[in-house]
């Protein structure tokens, strides 16, 4: 995220803050996607991450007026989506929700070698990405795609910097395990 | 001895393959991103490491990418629950960054290190700023009305270059000694103090015009 697009995110936090339902609209448009994607790879549902992206954009609205800009806009929407997905587990076991979604995830009941001779690498790395656990999927997302630094994971997990940084270490390991299992050996760790 | 220097070592490079996803993600400091930097350029079986760490990154974007996004009804929801909360007064109390985030971006439009820049230029604000801020939203743009009502003093009105950065803006509030107490009025002025005391006629006018030259500043006149 640039510099600007975090400033002008903050002015359109004021302006909701204000009542403005046209900032609403520009912000949901802005981020809205990506928060989708953060809160489908937790809860691995479409309607239930529809609802809770509806749900994080209320909070947005209601509570604009005590955003006090200590972090970026979009780190503060995906601390809120990940409190919200957390509470939907908690309600539904991860379990269902994979059940639910069994459609989606690739099936991997093949051989490795069977494995390799039908896939590229790419999309065996892409498999073992979506099997990881939801806590080690949680931080590659938030490390490779939503672009967020060491601090802002600490702020949006609720863990400190150095647990973030294991963390991530352990969830790469855990991919490279995967991997392996596919017939994929890369040779580390 | 030597164990020491080595275990220091091997701390030093662990710490640096934690930090290979950040890099390759482009999310750290520059003092980290010179440190990782020096650290592949040295260590071969580091740099190959970090191509893995790439691999992963390109893969996690496109597993991401392939997620699709909500349909329309998120939004139809969200709007309906927004249009079913109690109405919200308009007078909205907000922070003295928020504030200052308004102004700034009031008359910046290039691309600029914010965070830094603001931090300067709340320094000097600092010292014409003792209260709150309230801001209220007005036909155009935003109106400040909490600013501390100076007495004293002597004052100018100006209006910032558009194209000025906060740096330039910074820089020039601070070699003439000036502080923001007013504004943005209508046209984007802004009300500047210079002094504590009152100056002469022809003083405020020989600082009217410097100020005039400077390409911070797109008008000035002088103020009460």
């Amino acid at each position: 995220m640039t510099a600007n697009t975090a400033t002008s995110d903050e002015i359109l936090i004021g302006r909701i803050a204000g009542g403005d339902r046209l900032a609403m609209q520009v912000l949901f448009a802005r981020h809205h996607v990506r928060v989708f994607r953060f809160v489908l790879r937790l809860v691995r549902n479409e309607a239930t991450a529809e609802d809770l992206i509806s749900e994080v954009f209320l909070d947005v609205w209601r509570q604009a007026g005590r955003f006090e800009g200590r972090s970026q806009v979009s780190t503060w929407l995906l601390s809120i989506a990940r409190f919200k997905a957390l509470s939907v587990l908690r309600r539904k076991p991860e379990a269902e929700l994979d059940e639910e979604t069994a459609g989606a995830i690739e099936d991997t009941s093949d051989t490795p070698d069977v494995t390799l001779e039908k896939k590229q690498k790419a999309d065996v790395i892409r498999k073992c990405l979506s099997r990881l656990s939801a806590e080690h999927r949680e931080i590659v997302d938030l490390v490779y795609y939503h672009e967020k630094s060491v601090e802002e994971v600490a702020e949006i997990v609720g863990i400190p910097e150095a647990t973030v940084k294991t963390r991530m270490f352990y969830a790469r390991k855990k991919l490279a395990e995967l991997l392996k299992a596919q017939g994929i050996e890369r040779g580390w760790p | 001895m030597n164990t020491n220097k080595n275990e220091v070592e091997q701390k030093l490079a662990e710490d640096v393959e934690l930090l290979l996803p950040w890099h390759a993600a482009g999310t750290l400091s520059r003092r980290d991103a010179a440190r990782v930097e020096a650290a592949l350029a040295n260590d071969n079986e580091l740099a190959s490491r970090y191509e893995l760490v790439r691999e992963e990154l390109g893969e996690a974007i496109r597993l991401n990418e392939t997620l699709g996004a909500p349909s329309a009804r998120a939004m139809q929801d969200l709007f309906a629950k927004i249009d079913a909360e109690p109405a919200r007064s308009q007078k909205t109390s907000l922070g003295f960054g928020t504030w200052l985030t308004n102004f700034v971006a009031g008359f910046q439009p290039r691309t600029l290190a914010y965070g830094a820049s603001a931090a300067a230029l709340a320094i000097v604000l600092q010292a014409g700023i003792l209260a709150g801020v309230f801001v209220k939203e007005g036909g155009v743009g935003y109106t400040t009305v909490g600013l501390p009502q100076v007495q004293d003093g002597a004052f100018v009105s100006v209006r910032f270059n558009p194209q000025a950065s906060a740096e330039e803006i910074t820089k020039f509030l601070s070699d003439n000694k000036a502080a923001v107490v007013g504004g943005p009025a209508s046209g984007g002025m802004y009300k500047l103090r210079l002094a504590d005391r009152s100056l002469s006629e022809s003083e405020l006018s020989a600082v009217v015009k410097t100020m005039s030259a400077s390409p911070v500043i797109a008008f000035a006149a002088k103020a009460n």
